[in-house]
């Protein structure tokens, strides 16, 4: 079985206001030197079979209309500790 | 005559029983849906209610976009059905790309729960026809993910073509981009919007004012005399 991971972020020009949260707790709790936090969703799927071109290209469509909203949100997908495989929507 | 109008139950809709109850107040035929069934029991109307459908996992709305009640729902709001959205249900409608933009956390990442002030910015729609152009209206709103979102393109469209349909007035309450309390598409039959009208149709409970008795006295008119 092979880990195919989509990474989902908001789009740069989005305000998130939880990982500014999360940057202005840090200094109270002594992390300081953070200058931005921004907060995202980690997707780990685990695949049946063989993580080829077909099943890269589903687990894509399934990122863009399912696991991502692309109106607000920017998402990758990697096949785990090897390349980099289809970057999206920049 | 009168007409009949759909409200859809998702796990975790927690509006439903209101809005039915408000579609009975105007006049309609109020008609149970249920999210798994696709069949619409041939209503005239469909009313998406709030709550947390599917606990909001993912993304509000995000789930209960692709129900088997969905596909009907969007195919025929395509076709012409009036469709109103209320708070999850505006995050349903946004989701399913039935209305532009996209909704957040909002942006002070408190629930808020209070009587909101609004205007009512586009009296031709399916929904708002009983109101002025330009009334102020207070109804409740409560919500985590308010916050409407669009690209500077989408919004200034918007604008342009008086599909804002409701801004916030006196407090933005969730940081929604250009004060947007809910919008509509080109058509008018979809109208989404975060506050509560089902809420404030009895003067006994909510508000104390009827204030959004009209988004359903103005469908059912649309509807008996279509």
């Amino acid at each position: 079985m092979a880990r195919v991971v989509v990474d989902v972020m908001l789009k740069p020009e989005i305000l998130d206001p939880q990982g500014q949260a999360v940057q202005r707790a840090l200094p109270r709790l002594g992390f300081d030197g953070i200058a931005d936090v921004r907060q995202g969703k980690r997707f780990e799927l685990e695949v049946d079979g063989p993580v080829d071109e077909a099943a890269l290209a589903r687990i894509h469509e399934m990122a863009e209309t399912f696991l991502a909203n692309t109106v607000i949100e920017d998402f990758t997908v990697k096949v785990e500790e090897t390349s980099e495989v289809a970057g999206a929507s920049k | 005559m009168t007409a009949r109008i759909g409200v859809v139950t998702f796990p975790g809709t927690l509006d439903d029983q209101d809005a039915l109850r408000a579609a009975r107040l105007a006049g309609a035929e109020p008609v149970s849906l249920w999210h798994r069934d696709k069949d619409l029991k041939q209503v005239d109307a469909v009313v998406l209610a709030g709550g947390f459908s599917y606990g909001d996992y993912l993304r509000a709305g995000a789930i209960s976009r692709f129900s088997p009640v969905m596909e009907t729902i969007i195919e025929q709001a395509k076709a012409g059905m009036p469709v109103l959205g209320i708070c999850n249900g505006f995050q349903i409608l946004t989701e399913a790309h039935l209305l532009p933009g996209a909704m957040l956390r909002n942006n002070h990442l408190h629930f808020i729960c209070r009587d909101q002030k609004l205007r009512v910015e586009n009296a031709g729609t399916a929904w708002t026809s009983d109101y002025e152009q330009g009334q102020e209206i207070q109804v409740p709103l409560k919500n985590m993910d308010g916050r409407y979102v669009a690209d500077e393109r989408t919004l200034d469209e918007l604008e342009a073509e008086g599909r804002v349909a409701f801004r916030y007035l006196d407090m933005n309450p969730n940081g929604s981009l250009r004060d947007i309390a809910g919008i509509t598409n080109e058509a008018g039959n979809v109208v989404g919007l975060m506050p509560h009208p089902e809420h404030a149709v009895e003067p006994l409970v909510g508000t104390g004012r009827t204030d959004g008795l009209g988004f359903f006295t103005s469908i059912l008119k649309k509807l008996v005399t279509a």
